[in-house]
């Protein structure tokens, strides 16, 4: 019996077009643009201006706070200027913009595939060059992960989870990334381990990705106190509080972090950016992206820099199908749409999804019939539907009372509702201004 | 016989509880000035909140429990209810400028191209937390209407040809319900004016000159050629973008022709004469 978590939880068709194919190095293009808003948190302060030549490496943006992270040229070339310029999250907001001449690097960084094994680090040196390197969660949220690995006074770390589940569906980034870069993989893991004082780590994942996990299974037997387990496939099985149930069997309360329950849980793609920013001093400056789509010609997983707008990765993929509907940026469940392919790759991109009309059309939403569904389905054990309608007539302290800050935005509600109701648009929505509302008291 | 003891024993409980509850009433009594249900009963009875106080029966209480009436104002009631409530109380009510709701935004389907297409939720507030809207203009109206949905006095609809909500003159009364339902703070309370005329920038946008004007033709482009013509220091340019102070403006209605794109209009003002420049009388028709 593979182990899973207790509440809720759907299995949408998996999709994985692009698993088991290479990862392919994407050339930079002719203007990268690196917004400067790529993680939860303050955006960073851009320190480099118009005119200034960068190389790959070079620090463009530093962190503008406690929550906030560092922001490297990922080409070489001369800045064009700084402006806004619309990004995933649909709003145009600044961004630098650096057209590419040449392909110069920083003299620090360590270019060469040779994998590094060992290196005198301590737990210290470690959590400064992940802050350096600007590295944040990449499986989607972004987080900056420095932040995560300084626990609050008082809590302590017993066990680091590595979250490779990657239960998205079509989405094979994390699963190629496995395949081919196992040993960064487990060395990241362990710098982690050692970074946060545990000795126990467990990489989770789902059992769609067999290679993966017999693989890694492998190559950790040289790895101590790192387990390979696999997880039943099931949506999200990579949401932090739903991994942390399935893997130690601890849930986290409502309202608090994981290290509550002593779990620290990071993306495996964060592992490997770890590993090279610490053994090959290689700041985030690319990362693997999957396009695909069930009319894409060459659905594949790419190493692109971040700043390539998407149309390049697209291009390489067999260009737009005729009668695409809609382009996600991200997995088909938590992405979201596009509104231009000039939208730059950023750190928290894992996928380009093509959905032809016909599978992007959204169909009438209609009365709730009061079925449940959603209910079940809700890995957070909370309720959409009152949710949904506390948002609709604003009543914010029906929302609060109904836990809607501890909605994840999975999903899964509006992929089970029967009646079509736009429940986590709606949820979405009402956290926002629930949040604020519960900001604006502390303060 | 029987018929007496029931009729006696039932009038004695009965005087016995009518008693007790006289008592009881008089001993547990909470006083309520009663000035707060006159001056209730002249209130409109909207229950709207556009006073800031939790609905009609928590403004007349503020009113009658405050020394003066600074600050108070029914804007639905409007003078003719302030006046009745101040010649209850007793105090003067003041005269607060009678205001209406604006939309600072001309971006119509003409104006303003749309860029995509959404085809989530019908709802301005879902579609502002997901992304800048279907046209490339991330300031302007989404035209779902949460506006619309609000109004409790029916004076905002959407115009089908503009797809941009128009405000009924006549209907609105300012309570502001629509101010804070706007996502994007596009409707302000501005200064009704005398006969309704009123000069205002209809654009919110603070994108640069070319970004704005790109994404609609009726943008306001920051270009500062209305704070100039200004006599009266009414006009500022903040962010790109022009704002008509509607304390200090005459309606001289001068900054409307140099405006070259537009987005100064004019509402309820007699067609200019001929010697007026030709942009303008274009603009003037298009009134909100």
């Amino acid at each position: 019996m593979l182990k899973t978590f207790r509440i809720g939880g759907i299995h949408p068709p998996e999709n994985k077009l692009s698993a088991g194919k290479k990862i392919t190095p994407l050339a930079p293009p002719e203007q990268v643009i690196i917004p400067l808003s790529q993680h939860i948190g303050a955006p960073a302060a851009a320190v480099v201006k118009k005119g200034d030549p960068v190389r790959v490496g070079s620090l463009v943006g530093k962190a503008n706070g406690f929550v906030s992270a560092n922001i490297h040229s990922s080409v070489s070339g001369k800045v064009s200027k700084i402006d806004d310029a619309l990004d995933a999250s649909g709003y145009r907001r600044p961004a630098i913009f650096i057209d590419v001449e040449g392909d110069e690097w920083e003299e620090s960084i360590d270019r060469t595939e040779t994998f590094v094994r060992e290196k005198a680090v301590t737990a210290e040196q470690i959590i400064q060059r992940i802050t350096e390197a600007g590295i944040v969660g990449l499986g989607g949220a972004t987080f900056p992960t420095q932040v995560k690995l300084t626990p609050p006074p008082g809590s302590k770390a017993e066990i680091l989870i590595i979250n490779a589940a990657e239960c998205e569906p079509y989405l094979t980034a994390d699963h190629t990334l496995m395949l081919e870069k196992g040993e960064e993989v487990l060395t990241g893991t362990s710098l982690l381990m050692k970074a946060i004082h545990v000795t126990k780590a467990v990489i989770g994942i789902e059992n769609n990705k067999k290679d993966a996990i017999s693989h890694l299974q492998r190559l950790a037997a040289n790895y101590k106190g790192i387990e390979v387990m696999a997880l039943k496939t099931q949506y999200p099985q990579g949401g932090e509080k739903q991994l942390i149930d399935s893997i130690i069997r601890r849930q986290v309360k409502s309202g608090a972090l994981p290290i509550s329950v002593g779990a620290v849980v990071q993306n495996v793609g964060t592992a490997f950016a770890v590993y090279e920013a610490v053994m090959k001093n290689k700041p985030l400056i690319e990362r693997i992206v999957t396009v695909t789509g069930k009319a894409v010609t060459n659905a594949s997983n790419f190493r692109v820099r971040i700043g390539t707008p998407i149309q390049k990765l697209i291009d390489a993929a067999g260009g737009l199908p005729e009668g695409t509907g809609k382009i996600i940026g991200g997995g088909p469940m938590m992405g979201k749409a596009l509104i231009s392919t000039d939208v730059p790759v950023a750190k928290g991109s894992s996928g380009v999804l093509i959905l032809s009309e016909e599978e992007a059309r959204r169909k009438p939403m209609m009365d709730c019939i009061r079925c449940a569904k959603c209910v079940n389905v809700c890995p957070m054990g909370i309720n959409p539907t009152t949710l949904m309608t506390a948002t609709e007539f604003t009543n914010w302290e029906l929302a609060e009372k109904n836990h809607i800050t501890d909605c994840i935005e999975c999903g899964s509600c509006t992929y089970t509702c029967p009646a079509n109701r736009p429940l986590l648009d709606y949820i979405r929505l009402g956290k926002g201004k629930v949040m604020g509302i519960i900001r604006s008291r502390k303060a | 016989m029987m018929i007496l003891i029931a009729v006696i024993s039932l009038g004695v409980i009965g005087a016995v509880g009518a008693l007790f509850l006289y008592a009881a009433s008089k001993k547990f009594e909470v006083y309520e000035d009663p000035r707060i249900g006159q001056v209730q009963e002249v209130l409109p009875g909207a229950n709207c909140g556009a006073c800031g106080y939790p609905g009609c029966s928590g403004f007349a209480t503020a009113c009658v429990k405050s020394d003066t009436m600074d600050g108070l104002n029914c804007p639905v009631g409007g003078a003719a209810t302030m006046a009745q409530v101040s010649t209850i109380l007793g105090k003067d009510a003041g005269t607060a400028e009678p205001m209406v709701a604006v939309v600072r935004c001309n971006g119509n389907c003409d104006a303003r191209p749309k860029t995509n297409r959404y085809d989530g939720a019908r709802n301005c507030s879902v579609a502002s937390s997901l992304y800048m809207g279907e046209t490339g203009c991330s300031y302007g109206c989404f035209g779902f209407g949460d506006c619309v949905t609000v109004c409790a006095f029916d004076a905002i609809h959407i115009n089908p040809q503009t797809g941009l909500p128009e405000v009924d003159d006549d209907k609105c009364t300012s309570c502001g319900l629509c101010v804070k339902a706007c996502p994007r703070k596009i409707i302000e309370l501005r200064k009704k004016g005398p006969k309704s005329r009123r000069v205002f920038v209809s654009c919110i946008n603070k994108d640069k000159g070319g970004v704005a004007r790109k994404a609609c033709a009726n943008a306001c482009i920051g270009c500062g050629k209305c704070a100039k013509e200004c006599a009266f220091d009414a006009i500022t340019i903040e962010n790109n973008l022009a704002y008509i102070d509607y304390n200090k403006c005459r309606l001289c209605r001068k900054c409307a022709p140099v405006c070259p794109t537009g987005a100064i209009l004019e509402t309820n003002f007699p067609p200019r004469k001929e010697k007026a420049v030709e942009t303008a009388t274009e603009n003037t028709n298009k009134t909100e």
